[in-house]
């Protein structure tokens, strides 16, 4: 036996799905699904998604978040999701990181927001290491002071989610329908998007931020891949997932209500 | 030591018990403080409090609970007339990029939510136990209460649970 096949032993399973350009609306719904209906844990990796989309956390105010002129004239899809957390603004430069657990997937770790936060800069401390001045600030994944990875979390009876969207690249014309959030982290300072912010690509290849983060998933759980194909919806469960696309309509209806 | 003697012995007097978080691995460690439990409350292994008087069970989530979740800024409730079943979600919160489902320690029919959430979901972190109260609901199983954790017995689950991490 190897040493790798030795160190497997007593880890628990973790399903890996890697997807490229995927519908982000889909895999929010996919990711609500396998938190609410599955028993096992999951870690899922896309790719990029193929259109600009905004995407809001739960209790976000399109209004209040966005420039909905300019998201309704450019036919921006937006979505509210089922996780907490703020608004981004997603597309083909955007890799998504997905952790699906069982509470006690991760040996001594309390399911509650700040404990989950810490456990997942663990990881990616290992994904980074080396690799520009990483770490966890408040609860946004940067390089120094400037931000590249945005988190969200779900917490349910006995699993969590954690997911995370990296800024790999971004367009600046693409950061005009954003307004500068009420809510932000003490470390903004009240900067713009684009002095916030920075670009993944300027640290490492997506390819190197790919294999990294599965061999540091390897080293909490025993990590197998899987397909889309396989993963069945049990039909004994009826399930609705929450996270949805805003109607035109109500986007309009939110900014004559400001 | 000393503070925690003195705020021990305070609240024997006024009838509640303190959980006392252990010090945990410095990874997932939380700050050490004391969060209050109330006697004549029941309470849900999930952290859900349940108050009964007469026909109606006013709900909500313990201070060990929002104490562990952080600052909340929204709150989902259910509308009033809707229904909901023991250990099954009702709502959740949002604290810390996160959203915790808060489950229903008894089943019955919601009578009332508390409005003053929406404005106001800071309440729950303030004032867990009188003005963050979530839903008000008539018990349809009086023995469900009745199965719910006492007030000593959920300060030992809360201690044994954090010192278990």
């Amino acid at each position: 036996m190897t040493i790798s096949q030795t160190r497997n032993i007593g880890l628990p399973l973790m399903n890996l799905l890697k997807l490229k350009g995927f519908s982000i609306l889909l895999q929010l719904q996919l990711e609500e699904q396998l938190l609410r209906t599955s028993s096992e844990n999951w870690c899922i990796l896309n790719d990029g998604t193929s259109d600009p989309t905004v995407v809001m956390g739960v209790s976000g105010k399109p209004a209040e978040l966005l420039e909905i002129e300019s998201v309704v004239l450019d036919q921006v899809p937006v979505i509210r999701r089922f996780t907490g957390g703020g608004t981004v603004l997603v597309d083909d430069g955007t890799i998504f990181v997905t952790f699906i657990c069982s509470k006690d997937a991760i040996p001594g770790l309390q399911p509650y927001p700040r404990p989950i936060m810490s456990w997942s800069s663990l990881l990616y401390n290992k994904v980074f290491q080396g690799i520009g001045d990483f770490h966890l600030r408040e609860n946004d994944y940067v390089f120094g002071e400037r931000k590249f990875g945005g988190n969200a979390q779900s917490i349910i009876r006995s699993r969590w989610i954690h997911h995370t969207s990296f800024l790999w690249d971004y367009k600046v014309g693409n950061m005009s329908y954003l307004k500068l959030p009420k809510r932000a982290p003490e470390y903004r300072l009240s900067r713009g998007h684009l002095d916030f912010i920075c670009r993944m690509k300027d640290y490492m290849t997506r390819s190197n931020f790919i294999e990294r983060t599965v061999e540091a998933t390897g080293f909490y759980f025993s990590v197998r891949s899987v397909d889309l194909e396989a993963i069945e919806t049990p039909s004994n469960i009826k399930f609705c997932p929450s996270s949805r696309l805003l109607a035109k309509q109500e986007l309009e209806a939110a900014a004559r209500a400001l | 030591m000393a503070l925690r003697m003195w705020a021990s012995s305070t609240a024997n007097a006024l009838g509640i018990s303190c959980v006392s978080k252990a010090h945990l691995s410095p990874a997932f460690s939380l700050p050490r403080c004391f969060s209050t439990v109330l006697d004549g409350l029941k309470y849900a292994s999930s952290h859900e409090w349940v108050k009964h008087e007469g026909s109606v069970a006013t709900i909500g989530i313990t201070d060990h609970a929002q104490d562990h979740l952080g600052e909340v800024v929204f709150v989902e409730l259910p509308e009033a007339g809707g229904s909901v079943s023991q250990g099954s979600s009702f709502g959740a919160v949002e604290s810390v990029k996160a959203t915790s489902d808060v489950n229903s320690p008894i089943s019955g029919e919601i009578i009332e939510v508390n409005s003053k959430l929406s404005e106001t979901p800071g309440l729950i972190n303030s004032s867990p136990y009188k003005e963050g109260w979530m839903i008000k609901v008539k018990p349809s199983s009086p023995s469900e209460v009745e199965s719910l954790m006492g007030s000593k017995e959920y300060t030992k689950f809360c201690e044994e649970e954090d010192a278990a991490h």
